[in-house]
């Protein structure tokens, strides 16, 4: 288990440094510079301008600037931002806990969800059940985030005036930052309605973040389910006089959660993807919304180090998934 | 009174191209303490029919029966939770392919242990207790080790082992094997075979052994139903059987068996099973066998008299001669 451990670490290592690359050189094809966008409208003189771009150490040529932010980040420094002048990982730091809040309900969702969903539907293999999920699933997947958000909240909080448009918790509220996961924050405060508060502002970004990921995790439940249930085993656990209950639930599923905590996984990066979107709908101050403005402002530092810091939540997600992987299914776990 | 009576059962199947009769109207009655064998090729019904019995084929699947009657209790009304107590603990059944039979990401003693909650409401202590010395009669070493071994990690043979374990774990009253050496090399299929013979002869219970080889028949039962195409065409004492057969195509399988040929060429029956959409009109056999005449190909048999093994045919055969054979034909 231990070498298996290993072996994943070091097949990360390569990607992690693919990462720095992308990340670096994505940045400066963009059209524009950060010196530019910060003059505005009003320009700058060619003098001024390369004098500025000399001190931030830009006019170097960029082999020369990508070996110092690799030595740079091998210190384990991730730069400092051009415009808040502010360490990139410090902010954040401050801004992650709203994304990862945002993220952990949206997976709930998906998975609360999207596993009974594909289960019943697997079982009731061409029921109307299976029909109609199937069918929300499909046109859940191909929903653009940006336009289901907008009739969410149209609908929702424009014309039910059920939930607020945006942010995290209503103006009427003010607490100290403890962990910085809104919920948390405002249950500890005390205050009353502040929770009540924090969950109304965020059940309508998580349902729309979270309506990609539960619609691929019930299509993949469903089809690993259908599989699973024509095995032997199966046929097995029914022999030994097993209620459906125990042998869909446990026998069916546990080797049906091999695929599906796969997808799982990966439906991690397109969570943060998403939160980009959704964020930026919901005025959500996460890092997704942090890396929009980051990239309108052409703030290199803190692109390069945002996307890092991403991809290696990422990675490192995709390691825990693939040790869970292990868990569930002993056959990797002892040829390894 | 026998242990279980089945009669006229029938299994279709709706499939794409229409209805299929997989079991034809077959009969079995079998008492306490008794082996019996059903033998016949692939294809010929024998899992379906021993499935429909347990309650565990597809929704596609439609039984019908006169009877079908376990321990006295009338299997054709019984609801769906009172079959699952009778199954797995009073009539258990163990399978083809020990490999992919057994979940491979539970430990053997989880699967084990598990008939034991459920049937019998065993604490742990007891499960544990009990799974070891499951293990021990089934000729599993170091069965303390085994319980949390996962089936991967065991071989074909062994696996078989613990199925059989799982399967006599509640004491059954009637122990089906579909096949139970099929997928296992010939050594591991004789220690299989006497397990479970020592296991039937010191429980007491019935067994039901499914093979299509009449080696294994020989050695283990003491009756044996021949079936093919979904129909039973022949039963018989094992003896009798060998010695007499009064079907023809139970002739055939005898005279295929390879110790019992002196020619240099394997001798085996031409053709196979008919299927869903090549079913011949008269006797479902007479495109194979070598006696077949007009009235065999044109209208199905009924079953013969008792001293005939109620033999499906129009000639069933005596002493290996048909009989009532018409002269022209025969000429």
């Amino acid at each position: 288990m231990f070498v298996y451990f290993l072996r994943k670490l070091i097949v990360i290592l390569p990607t992690f440094f693919g990462v720095t690359l992308v990340a670096f050189v994505f940045i400066r094809t963009l059209p524009g510079d950060p010196v530019m966008l910060m003059a505005g409208e009003r320009g700058m003189s060619p003098e001024r301008h390369a004098e500025l771009m000399a001190e931030m150490g830009f006019d170097k040529p960029i082999i020369v600037q990508y070996g110092l932010y690799l030595k740079q980040l091998a210190g384990g420094d991730f730069g400092t931002s051009i415009i808040t002048k502010q360490p990139v990982l410090k902010e954040f730091a401050t801004l992650f806990p709203a994304t990862i809040e945002l993220s952990i309900c949206a997976m709930i969702i998906a998975i609360f969800f999207g596993l009974p969903a594909g289960m019943i539907a697997a079982t009731r293999r061409g029921s109307v059940f299976d029909h109609t999920v199937m069918t929300s699933a499909l046109t859940g997947y191909s929903m653009p985030i940006f336009w289901w958000g907008l009739l969410l909240i149209i609908f929702f909080s424009g014309i039910l005036g059920w939930t607020p448009v945006s942010g995290r918790v209503s103006l009427l509220y003010y607490f100290e930052t403890v962990t910085g996961f809104m919920l948390i924050d405002s249950f500890l405060s005390g205050q009353e309605g502040a929770f009540i508060s924090a969950m109304s502002h965020l059940i309508l970004p998580s349902i729309v973040l979270g309506t990609i990921p539960l619609a691929v995790i019930a299509r993949q439940t469903r089809s690993a389910m259908l599989e699973v249930l024509s095995e032997d085993y199966v046929r097995t656990a029914r022999a030994k006089g097993l209620g459906p209950m125990r042998v869909i639930g446990v026998h069916a599923l546990r080797n049906a959660m091999i695929p599906v905590i796969t997808v799982i996984g990966l439906q991690v990066g397109v969570l943060f993807a998403g939160a980009i979107l959704t964020e930026t709908i919901f005025s959500w101050p996460g890092i997704g919304k942090w890396m929009v403005d980051s990239i309108f402002r052409r703030d290199y530092p803190a692109v390069q180090g945002g996307l890092l810091l991403i991809a290696a939540i990422v990675m490192i997600v995709n390691l825990v998934v693939d040790l869970l992987y292990g868990l569930i299914n002993p056959q990797i776990r002892h040829t390894d | 009174m026998p242990l279980l009576e089945i009669d006229n059962l029938s299994v279709t199947f709706q499939t794409a191209g229409g209805l299929f009769t997989a079991v034809d109207r077959i009969s079995l009655h079998i008492e306490p303490s008794e082996i019996v064998s059903i033998v016949g090729e692939s294809g010929s019904g024998k899992s379906v029919a021993v499935l429909a019995l347990m309650g565990l084929l597809p929704w596609t699947a439609t039984v019908t029966a006169d009877v079908l009657r376990f321990d006295g209790q009338d299997l054709t009304t019984i609801t769906k939770p009172e079959l699952r107590k009778i199954i797995g603990c009073q009539m258990a059944m163990i399978f083809q392919e020990p490999m992919t039979s057994l979940n491979p990401c539970f430990t053997v003693g989880f699967q084990l242990t598990e008939t034991l909650k459920i049937h019998l409401g065993m604490n742990r202590a007891e499960q544990k207790r009990r799974a070891i010395e499951l293990l021990e009669l089934v000729g599993i070493p170091e069965p303390e080790k085994r319980l949390s071994a996962f089936p991967h990690q065991l071989s074909g043979g062994m696996n078989q082992r613990v199925m059989i374990a799982i399967a006599i774990s509640c004491n059954p009253r009637l122990l089906i094997a579909d096949e139970p050496t099929t997928a296992l090399d010939v050594t591991i299929q004789a220690q299989i075979l006497d397990l479970l013979l020592k296991l039937q002869k010191e429980k007491g219970m019935s067994l039901v052994l499914i093979t299509h080889d009449m080696g294994v028949v020989a050695e283990t039962a003491e009756r044996v139903f021949v079936q093919y195409a979904g129909q039973q065409v022949e039963q018989q004492p094992v003896k009798g059987l060998f010695a007499r057969p009064h079907h023809p195509y139970t002739q055939a399988l005898l005279n295929s068996l390879p110790e019992r040929s002196n020619s240099r060429i394997l001798p085996s029956i031409a053709g196979i099973v008919p299927g869903q959409f090549d079913k011949p009109q008269g006797c479902l056999f007479s495109p194979r066998c070598h006696y077949a005449t007009d009235l065999c190909r044109e209208k199905p048999p009924t079953a013969g008299p008792v001293e005939f093994g109620n033999a499906l045919c129009h000639y069933p055969l005596a002493d290996g001669v048909p009989t009532n054979y018409p002269q022209e034909v025969r000429a």
